[in-house]
């Protein structure tokens, strides 16, 4: 089912596609995620106080990582592979004997690369700003790993869908942006009412920053296996639905 | 008899309701070189995209060497080669990565890749530019880097979509030569094209296709033999005028040059000895190149007189 030099030849050509424009890949998370350090951790975090038993900047340094990993991981499926329709040049997959399994994998395995090399980015400048420990590394690179493949098959199925390149913008502009912003990146859902922490746990990018926060701080909103319940339900369900639109072809073959 | 590709019934209906294809056989035996001609919109491109899998079906089956595109689709892609119509590579690639990669997607190791890269660029006159990024190319460098691409595993069946489009005559012959070379070698060769001439310069069976349907399928031979006339053009001395109502319906196509049509094997001594009571001495009499057209046209429009 597995062609292995064919998805070895996605995954490179992927890896190779964001490496080759770092500067429009990898350096504009930093430089955000730099500025957020600066305003929200040192600026307005002091006079914040402690969150969960930490500093503010400790409190939203694992949020933070995670809101690049997401918005690095989709960012790249879905305009890489909508920017391979566009050109056409899937079609040089379409024609060749490999699987959509392959091509799906691929894909994923690119935009997993990125969300966890801008991840890596972005921890090791959060050490400029403040000390990290990590409670379970076991926690930590799973929830990270998971997440990002989520996040890159969601990109994926944007990219399908997606006829201009508009189509790429709106899903994380309406919709990822807000949910992660609302999804306890830069506060605890215990300090909301009880009606928006009720609210809250529908989202769910809050269990992932709250696992992703626990194996960093050890301290979670939520329950960690749920989390992880919810990322594998994901995760299966994100990929069945890729892979079915593969298969029938759509918004590939007329 | 193998057959390189093998259409049973053959429809497609686009979404929009379109009819594109409507239950059309066709066969096309291995080694031949084949042409599927026809106008714009005829259902050419949507036939090779079913069998390249980069259109779906409605209803009917195709078979490539034996193996069915439903049940064996894997097999299929394998032994095709596929140059289609519009330049379909990432133009910010360089021409070495994109066949680079095409050889990956076909499982082939990276030392036996190299070596057909550079053989293939070798011939199709690209290794110079096997650095350059795609979008840097000229058009004709662009169709012969498809040639390339879709040649890196050595397919058993070509396909390709008006290969020669925009590219000028010394290198469409220069490619002529070699598809000839790539047929001789054993690839069997399907091309649609709009250039008549290049059917019927290359290709041992054709078939022609109107609107979704083959309204002619036999060998170029065949096809030519069933042009009930034949039209030549002769160069005279002089310039003459030419009184309505001759036979042979005269045509002042040049300063002294004139078209007629005869049928098809009557001697031309008559025509030569109408010209001349005209005032007209004949230097020389060819046929008129692109005898296909006038079947081509005669079939499409219905008017085989």
């Amino acid at each position: 089912m597995i062609n292995y030099i064919a998805l070895k030849t996605i995954a490179h050509k992927e890896i190779r596609r964001f490496m080759r424009i770092w500067q429009q890949t990898l350096l504009p998370p930093a430089i955000t995620m730099v500025l957020y350090f600066i305003i929200f951790g040192n600026l307005i975090g002091a006079r914040i106080g402690t969150m969960g038993g930490f500093d503010y900047m400790q409190f939203i340094v694992p949020g933070l990582i995670m809101m690049s990993v997401i918005t690095n991981a989709y960012g790249n499926v879905s305009s890489s592979f909508f920017s391979n329709k566009f050109q056409r040049s899937v079609e040089e997959m379409m024609v060749a004997p490999v699987s959509n399994f392959t091509i799906l994998l691929g894909f994923v395995l690119g935009g997993v690369a990125r969300g966890l090399i801008v991840g890596a980015i972005v921890t090791l400048l959060s050490l400029y700003f403040t000390s990290m420990q990590v409670h379970n590394i076991f926690v930590v690179v799973s929830v990270i790993t998971l997440t990002a493949v989520v996040f890159s098959i969601g990109g994926l199925i944007n990219g399908i869908f997606a006829n201009k390149f508009d189509d790429v913008t709106i899903v994380p502009t309406f919709i990822l942006t807000p949910l992660t912003y609302l999804g306890g990146v830069f506060y605890s859902v215990k300090m909301l009412p009880e009606f928006w922490q009720t609210v809250s746990h529908l989202n769910p990018i809050l269990y992932m920053v709250n696992a992703f926060r626990f194996g960093i701080l050890g301290v979670s909103d939520i329950n960690i296996w749920v989390a992880f319940g919810m990322l594998l339900v994901f995760t299966i369900a994100l990929f069945s639905w890729a892979l079915y639109l593969l298969n029938r072809g759509i918004g590939l073959r007329a | 008899m193998t057959l390189a590709l093998n259409i049973k019934g053959l429809n497609k209906t686009y979404d929009n309701g379109f009819v594109a294809l409507k239950n059309i056989d066709l066969a096309v035996k291995a080694g031949d070189f084949f042409a599927m001609l026809g106008p714009n919109g005829a259902g050419k491109s949507t036939t090779l995209g079913i069998v390249s899998s980069l259109v779906n079906k409605t209803s009917g089956a195709v078979s490539v060497f034996g193996h069915d595109l439903d049940t064996d689709r894997m097999a299929v892609k394998g032994l095709l080669g596929v140059v289609p119509q519009e330049f379909n590579f990432n133009a910010f690639e360089k021409v070495y990565d994109i066949i680079l990669q095409q050889a990956g997607y076909y499982g082939m190791p990276a030392p036996l890749a190299k070596t057909r890269i550079e053989h293939y660029l070798k011939k199709l006159d690209l290794w110079e530019k096997r650095h350059v990024q795609a979008r840097m190319l000229s058009g004709g460098m662009k169709r012969r880097l498809m040639i390339a691409r879709a040649l890196i595993h050595e397919p058993k069946l070509l396909i390709l979509d008006e290969p020669t489009a925009g590219v000028d005559i010394e290198l469409r012959r220069t490619m002529w030569e070699f598809l000839e070379d790539i047929n001789a070698m054993g690839t069997t060769i399907i091309l649609t094209t709009h250039y008549l001439e290049e059917a019927e310069a290359l290709c041992r069976n054709i078939a022609i296709i109107n609107k979704g349907e083959i309204v002619a399928n036999t060998s170029a031979h065949d096809l030519l033999r069933q042009l009930k006339k034949a039209t030549f053009v002769a160069d005279l001395v002089n310039p003459i005028s030419i009184p309505e109502n001759t036979p042979y319906n005269f045509r002042i196509v040049g300063d002294a040059q004139v078209e007629f049509d005869v049928i098809k094997d009557q001697p031309l001594n008559p025509v030569i000895a109408l010209l001349g009571s005209l005032q007209g001495e004949v230097l020389s009499i060819r046929p008129k190149h692109n005898r296909l057209e006038e079947v081509f046209v005669d079939l499409i429009h219905g008017d085989n007189t």
